[in-house]
């Protein structure tokens, strides 16, 4: 199924796609309002764009010393080549642990591996701790959006699903009363929790620390309570230096809802006194995106989501439509690089309006990349062999003016004598909601050759 | 000063009107210009369906076409994003990044370039400036809401003389129309719910005119505007700023 079919469903529901789209609209006016803000915003985009194709290009350097930094402070580093290594060592580490029950702060991460089932399916209970990555694990669905995972469903859904799993009063939607109710079976996790994992926003080569930003404290819980500390992220999550971290943070939060800076900003350099750190660093593909020129620049995504939340498209379709871990125009570059064919559709996803480039605190060139995915993916994508031979024909066309006047002439003046009602047929997705073209009588070209005779 | 008309493959052959606008406009700031007849399709459409080596053929094609003009202008700015901002990086090359350099927007020209009195005719409407993506994003004709790299809106500017105009403003100014070329038929829900949350926001803003430098949008709004019962009229800027006399 393509991103089209499932945007359409999207959008049947007029009310709610009106609605989404609102709610993200707001976020990019309150990102746009904190941009304008900060008078060295367009420097901080450069600074941070070349700080991390720098680590790219430097990556093996930048991931052997900070290894050695990180286990200097007592920290046990970890690789894992794919996502099942990555979930074999989580499983190792907890099993060895005999932990039995884990809390989780948000990470893109361990949903690209799929860790919660693995983990579920071998009896190891796994509780999201980030509010909206509860709601969707209680829903057993995936985030529709990296930054706000819950962000397509409205507090009346909310409050029927609490209702259904933590015996909140039925018909209660407030959002505090709703909270509180999370909040009040969070806490109870956090204390029998025997294992805490997280994410990683950014590992500073030079400390060998990492660092994890939330705005709910959930890291902090699920780290300081239970001894054993599992922290996943991906090999481009490097910076060089702990000076660099300044402009990545006044970045992240602005890019991605507005704020100056998460409400936390953890920092942990090494394990805690009598824990355990363990940081398991995944490729999953990456090294491979790395060494192609056209795409590597994607990796230096900082996952804000401000890209999801300026795309016209995303906003009418919602992260679902994208059926992918991590969807809107980065998912759209990323997700195909990990399986094309089953991603084929989302480059197409994009009516390549350019904003997502001019959000983006990396400036990665997501339309030059989503063209350049289109072009190598045009033999699987939906229609493709159709699509391939369309373009060779309009090739031959237009590189012969006769040809194309011809056949332009002849399809405004079939489009005069047919019915509109055979060529507005539900076959042609332009009159789907759009009436046909006009069709005038003469071109620009026949007119002007007659004036100038 | 000799000018190369590069009137786009859709304005040729479904609004020819707006091909004699522009070329009026460009006759009337007193430059010599001509249509090369050989000249087909800027390739972009072909770019944005996944057809890269086609696109390059029709670049490599339009270089050779517009050869020896001083300046190559269309009243496209989404076509002209494709010469511009593609070409160099299609084909690479002295001859692409000269072609690059010496192509404009029709509002850009005649205002930046050749400097023309905005004209004052009057033009008693209420006024939608749709502001095309690629105007404002590729050839930053204008500032986007967004931030980023800015600059004058040419069309705008030239409009702004005409006797009794009034420019709407819009809840969102620049939001895509969702035409996209390819996207417009790949995705034609998301497009044209992109295209009627425009019109709407027209329409509460109680605009009259809708217009824009990209001629593409316009089509797309225009056949949803039929489509869907709004009376706005929908014309090119090269219509508006051209007058009666056309």
């Amino acid at each position: 199924m393509s991103h089209a079919l499932r945007a359409a469903e999207f959008l049947r529901d007029a009310e709610r796609a009106r609605w989404h789209d609102g709610s993200l609209w707001s976020l990019r006016e309150k990102r746009d309002r904190a941009a304008a803000a900060v008078p060295d915003w367009e420097s901080l985009r450069e600074a941070a764009a070349a700080l991390k194709r720098h680590v790219l290009a430097e990556l093996p350097f930048y991931l052997t010393r900070f290894e050695e930094r990180a286990q200097a402070h007592g920290a046990v580093v970890h690789w894992a080549r794919d996502a099942a290594e990555h979930n074999q060592i989580v499983e190792g580490l907890l099993r060895e642990a005999g932990a039995r029950r884990v809390v989780k702060s948000k990470s893109m991460l361990t949903e690209e591996c799929g860790l919660n089932p693995h983990l579920e399916a071998r009896g190891i209970e796994i509780v999201d701790t980030d509010l909206g990555e509860r709601i969707v694990q209680l829903r057993h669905e995936r985030p529709s959006h990296i930054v706000m995972p819950a962000i397509h469903l409205r507090r009346q859904e909310i409050g029927a699903l609490f209702h259904a799993e933590l015996g909140t009063p039925e018909g209660e939607s407030d959002p505090t009363a709703l909270t509180l109710a999370a909040r009040h079976d969070l806490r109870a996790r956090f204390l029998g929790a025997q294992a805490g994992l997280t994410g990683v926003n950014f590992a500073i080569a030079e400390t060998g620390g990492i660092v994890v930003c939330t705005n709910e404290g959930n890291a902090d819980l699920g780290t300081v309570l239970p001894p054993l500390h599992i922290a996943c992220m991906g090999i481009e999550k490097l910076i060089p230096r702990a000076a660099d971290l300044p402009v990545f943070l006044r970045l992240l939060a602005r890019s991605a809802t507005g704020q100056a800076q998460t409400a936390y900003t953890s920092h942990f350099h090494g394990p805690r006194p009598g824990g355990a750190l363990h940081i398991v660093l995944v490729d999953n593909g990456r090294s491979g995106l790395r060494a192609r020129a056209e795409f590597a620049e994607a990796l230096t995504c900082i996952r804000c989501g401000a890209c999801m939340n300026t795309c016209p498209v995303f906003r009418r379709s919602g992260g679902h439509s994208y059926d992918a871990v991590i969807p809107g125009p980065i998912g759209s570059v990323l997700e195909p690089a990990r399986a094309p064919s089953a991603h084929a559709s989302l480059p197409y996803a994009c009516s390549l309006c350019g904003s997502c480039r001019d959000v983006c605190p990396v400036r990665i060139d997501l339309p030059k990349q989503l063209l350049a995915w289109r072009a190598e993916l045009s033999q699987g994508a939906p229609g493709g062999a159709l699509r391939r031979a369309g373009l060779r024909v309009a090739r031959f066309a237009f590189q012969r003016p006769r040809v194309y006047a011809l056949v332009g002439a002849l399809a405004r003046r079939v489009a005069r004598v047919l019915p509109e009602r055979w060529l507005a047929g539900r076959w042609n997705p332009w009159t789907r909601g759009r009436a046909l073209p006009p069709t005038p009588p003469h071109s620009f070209r026949a007119l002007y050759a007659r004036r100038r005779r | 000063m000799r000018v190369g008309l590069f009137v786009p493959c859709h304005v040729d052959q479904l609004w020819p009107e707006v091909g004699f606008a522009a070329l009026a406009l460009l006759e009337r700031a007193g430059v010599e210009v001509e249509f090369p007849a050989a000249q087909t399709c800027c390739g972009q459409a072909l770019l944005s369906a996944g057809g890269r080596s086609e696109a390059c053929a029709l670049a490599a094609r339009c270089v050779r076409v517009f050869d020896g003009y001083d300046a190559v202008v269309a009243p496209s700015a989404s076509c002209i994003a494709m010469l511009r901002v593609h070409y160099p990086e299609l084909l690479g090359g002295a001859d692409a990044e000269a072609l690059a350099a010496r192509s404009y927007e029709l509002c850009e020209f005649l205002h930046g370039v050749l400097r023309v009195p905005p004209p004052t005719h009057a033009f008693p409407h209420r006024v939608a400036l749709h502001a095309g993506c690629h105007a404002l994003r590729e050839l930053r004709l204008g500032h986007p809401s967004e931030g980023g790299p800015a600059g004058e809106d040419p069309v705008r500017a030239l409009l702004a003389g005409l006797g009794g105009i009034e420019f709407v403003s819009l809840t969102r100014p620049d939001e895509c129309c969702g035409f996209g070329g390819v996207f417009s038929t790949v995705e034609p829900e998301v497009s044209c719910r992109m295209g009627l949350d425009r019109l709407d926001d027209q329409r509460a803003a109680r605009a009259e005119v809708v217009t824009s430098s990209d001629p593409s949008c316009l089509l797309h709004l225009a056949a949803l505007a039929r489509r869907n019962a709004r009376d706005m009229q929908i014309l090119h800027v090269a219509q508006i700023l051209a007058g009666p006399r056309t």
